[in-house]
């Protein structure tokens, strides 16, 4: 038994630090001092920390307000997103009806085309809509790709809440209305938050659609993509954005923890 | 009894039907016929007529199909796809049988190797960057220890299979993760009463998962492989953040194609053939598991 | 006033007939059992009384009015649910005064009458405590003491013991009848459990495939079962049925079975007899009386064996082709393979019908 945990314990040990390694690299370039990422003999651990690194980057022409279009095209998505996915959602979990199995096999195949494929299209079709390079139009585009997870969430979400609550509550006295307003969103609260900050970590991570579907108003991913290809960023910029889109992602993945099965636990059939 | 009795015929209507779902998917429905279908029949369109005349015509995927990136386009798209979707489904099991042995801290150890599904290919691209640029971690892990004196260029067009494979441990790093979230769940789905049946009948550990696991977990093995396959087909930031132009895929044409040349139409044709491939793998995995299905009830 | 009536009620989900062409009359402050199999439409009557199911024809009227078109909280019900669906994310006391908060009932008042409805079920020290914490048996009180505090015209219970282990049912079940006894409203309660159906009710509604096969007191239903069906779903052994021939001899009603002659008592009669004299002789193991010498009115038949259950015992028999099951005393000895004869009490011999199953005898 002791030699089966050893074999346990040493492929945690590996295979975390073969996770963690590069993030934790990740942050000591972006805290380290321009000249050590250029020197050679190049040092792992700088001798001080400094925020210079990231200040050059935050200042950078554009950036600040790529941050800031990324922030209100997350918002804008998870608004869209759930307008649209999560009666899809209620509906999958609280109804029978036929064609139920149609409906999820389509939203599932949005799973399987994702960005790639709608971008250059919709590009052309935004132009002569009037929605090219505006931040709606992006989040448009990230709120079709996050509908298979927003529905799935929430519908895995409202499975998990009794109807026999809101029956319950309508037979005490409350309308349909009342009985889901005060009994099962109150319940439904943290998995619905759950699917808008993985909405949220989609959106904000998207560069693909992005970059397509912009011109002037970049997001940060689209930015950064943009200056590496066209501008050529020095390395300092590039480490420094890296680090600054992957915090977000730290935070998220915690606080969406206990959903991270349910995310990808859907299987083809 | 005060009611009036019968004398209205309750007139119920019969075998209504409930619209309440209907309207309630209604919204999603119409949005990805808008944003997902039309887009979708729209880059077929695109990508078969002329850009100038709008003519019906093979021109854009004749112009594709000449271009110098266009082999190695799909030669580099399968090659980093065939090496890395194996070592994800491998390490992602891995990882997936380690936090269901239950061990004292699986479920830190589920989180961190979880991470990554929160990071873009971009920040992934970024982030191995710094250690496989020339003066990077990498090297300065080799010079502390003594095995390179000058810092190695690992990032050159000299060495296309080291490019590849900065690519293909950049895509293992980053998307292991959600495979390993497929199987783990689908491994959670497994009663323990298979394992404990196959430990009463003697069964050890490796003929365990051999015999029972394994066959148990396929369908989720064959998600895992084909959206793992699927989204090889978008590998786009990682490569540009690694390997700029040097190592041309398919996702990454079409935005060359699109924001350098200006041709919304042959990017169309990449973003078609994108279709086509996605959409025939998906068929393919599909058949396959059907096949087998029928095989093992018959 | 609350009596209820229900009138030709129709259900069908598809093809599925859950309810065919049910109509009850249940009297104000009675206790009514709707008692079936699973499957046989008692859930889906109960939910249609309450509102929660929508009906293809029929009409339900409570206490005069006809509520047919009225949502659940319009129809002075109160309901018991099997999974007692006490809202998880409240405290106790807030689970309690739900239906009087959305009534809009005076916070004092509130305040009063859950206090009166803990003390009644004994829940009082637990009002600030979330369902979490509570166990199962605390959980089912939570949702009696929800509904009662409505002082609801009707009281619709959906299984509300069937989730709590035996022994807890056993107190619950007389906790249920002293509780009914003091709040009085009309009580419907849906069972699969014959025996929590033969304690608590004033009348039980036996349903099968969407119908009332008998609607009766529990003794009537015991003791006369309305079919073969009823006789057989009731008791536990249920009632034995074994086939015999119906003659009339010196002018008496006279039961002919393996030579054996049993003689009905002059009072009863036939509703229906059948044209060859095949019937159904039903008869309750504790209504058999084993010898061991032979006799005219006494059946032949082999011991196969013999249970002990506590207080009596149980004894199989085998009758020609028939398994017969007696209810014997404990001090009653006999072995495997033993040839005994069994005396049925005439006065308690049912006669059903051998093809439908329905009873003939009065």
């Amino acid at each position: 038994m002791t030699l089966r945990r050893l074999g346990i314990y040493s492929a945690v040990v590996v295979i975390s630090a073969w996770v963690a390694l590069p993030l934790v690299l990740i942050t000591l370039a972006a805290f380290s001092p321009r000249e050590i990422l250029y020197a050679w003999p190049r040092r792992i651990w700088p001798e001080r920390f400094t925020l210079d690194t990231m200040l050059f980057f935050v200042r950078s022409a554009g950036v600040l307000q790529s941050v800031v279009n990324s922030l209100i095209v997350a918002v804008l998505t998870i608004v869209l997103a759930f307008l649209i996915s999560a009666p899809t959602g209620y509906a999958l979990a609280r109804y029978r009806f036929r064609g139920r199995d149609a409906v999820q096999l389509a939203i599932l195949a949005t799973k399987m085309f994702p960005a790639t494929v709608l971008s250059i299209p919709l590009a052309v079709a935004f132009i002569r809509w009037g929605l090219y390079d505006r931040l709606i139009g992006v989040a448009i585009v990230h709120a079709t790709l996050s509908i298979p997870f927003v529905t799935v969430i929430v519908s895995s979400v409202f499975v998990g809440i009794s109807y026999e609550l809101e029956e319950a509550a309508m037979t005490l006295g409350s309308s349909r209305l009342q009985a889901f307003l005060r009994v099962t969103i109150p319940m439904a609260l943290p998995g619905l938050a759950a699917a808008a900050i993985f909405t949220f970590v989609l959106s904000w991570n998207e560069v693909f659609a992005a970059t397509i579907l912009t011109l002037n108003n970049r997001t940060l991913p689209a930015l950064i993509i943009n200056s590496v290809v066209a501008a050529g960023a020095p390395l300092h910029y590039r480490f420094a954005g890296g680090f600054f889109m992957v915090l977000p992602a730290l935070i998220i993945i915690l606080l969406i923890r206990r959903y991270l099965l349910t995310l990808w636990g859907v299987t083809v059939r | 009894m005060v009611v009036a009795d019968a004398e209205l015929p309750q007139v119920a209507p019969r075998g209504r039907v409930d619209w309440t779902p209907y309207l309630l998917v209604l919204p999603t429905l119409a949005f990805l016929g808008v944003f997902f279908v039309y887009p979708m029949a729209q880059a077929i369109w695109l990508s078969l007529t002329d850009q100038q005349s709008g003519a019906l015509s093979l021109t854009n995927f004749r112009r594709m199909g000449g271009d110098l990136y266009f082999i190695p386009a799909i030669r580099y798209s399968i090659l980093i796809m065939a090496i890395a979707v194996p070592l994800q489904v491998a390490l992602g099991l891995v990882i997936a049988l380690l936090v269901n042995s239950r061990f004292r801290g699986h479920s830190a150890f589920l989180y961190l190797t979880a991470i990554p599904i929160g990071i873009s290919d971009l920040a992934a691209g970024l982030i191995w960057l710094s250690i496989f640029t020339e003066r990077g971690y990498l090297n300065a892990f080799l010079d502390a220890a003594g095995l390179a004196a000058q810092p190695i260029t690992f990032l050159t067009y000299e060495h296309t299979s080291w490019l590849i494979g900065a690519i293909v441990v950049t895509e293992v790093w980053r998307a292991t993760a959600i495979v390993m979230l497929i199987l783990l769940s689908g491994l959670q789905l497994i009663a323990k009463d298979y394992h404990d049946t196959a430990s009463i009948f003697g069964a050890g550990r490796w003929q365990t998962l051999r015999h029972v696991t394994l066959p148990l977990l396929r369908p989720s093995l064959q998600t895992a492989l084909i959206i793992r396959t699927i989204l090889a087909f978008q590998l786009f930031a990682t490569v540009v953040a690694l390997a700029g132009r040097q190592i041309p895929v398919l996702a990454g044409e079409a935005y060359f194609w699109y924001s350098l040349y200006r041709s919304p139409n042959v990017a169309s044709a990449y973003a078609a053939l994108i279709l086509v491939l996605s959409a025939a793998i998906t068929f393919g995995y599909l058949r396959l598991l059907r096949q087998r299905e029928l095989e093992m009830t018959a | 006033m609350a009596e209820i009536t229900l009138q030709h009620l129709r259900k069908t989900y598809g093809k599925v007939v859950a309810i065919k062409d049910l109509s009850l009359d249940i009297k104000d402050g009675e206790f009514l059992v709707l008692l079936g199999p699973s499957g046989c439409g008692k859930t889906t009557t109960l939910r249609a009384l309450a509102g929660l199911e929508m009906l293809d024809r029929g009409r339900v009227i409570i206490g005069g009015h006809d509520v047919t078109a009225l949502p659940p909280g319009k129809r002075g019900i109160a309901m018991v649910f099997q999974s007692y669906a006490v809202f998880p994310h409240m405290r106790v006391y807030d689970n309690i005064v739900f239906g009087l908060r959305m009534r809009g009932v005076s916070p004092g008042e509130q305040r009063k009458r859950a206090e009166e409805g803990a003390e009644l079920l004994q829940i009082a020290s637990l009002f600030d405590r979330y369902p979490a914490q509570l166990s199962g048996g605390q959980r089912q009180r939570v949702a009696v003491a929800r509904a009662i505090v409505m002082q609801p015209d009707v009281l619709l219970m959906d299984e509300p013991l069937s989730n709590l282990d035996a022994l807890l049912r056993l107190h619950m079940r007389a906790e249920l009848k002293r509780i009914h006894r003091e709040v009085r409203s009309t009580t419907v309660y849906v069972t699969h459990d014959q025996v929590e159906a033969l304690s608590l009710g004033d009348r039980i509604a036996v349903m099968l495939e969407g119908e009332i096969v008998q609607c009766d007191t529990p003794a009537r239903i015991y003791n006369a079962p309305a079919n073969r069906f009823v006789g057989s779903f009731i008791g536990s052994p249920p009632m034995n049925f074994l086939s015999g021939t119906l003659r009339t001899v010196d002018g008496r009603l006279t039961i002919e079975r393996d030579g054996a002659r049993i003689p009905l008592p002059p009072a009863r009669k036939v509703t229906a007899a059948p044209a060859d004299g095949t019937v159904l002789v039903g008869i309750r193991p504790e209504h058999i009386e084993v010898t061991a010498a032979p006799a005219p009115e006494a059946l032949p038949g082999r011991v196969v064996v013999l249970e002990p259950i506590g207080a009596q015992q149980l004894l199989t028999v085998r009758v020609g082709d028939d398994i017969v099951k007696v209810s014997t005393p404990p001090e009653f000895q006999a072995d495997a393979g033993q040839q005994i004869w069994l005396r049925f009490n005439p006065d308690r011999i049912r006669l059903m019908d051998a093809q439908t199953g329905a009873a003939i005898l009065s």
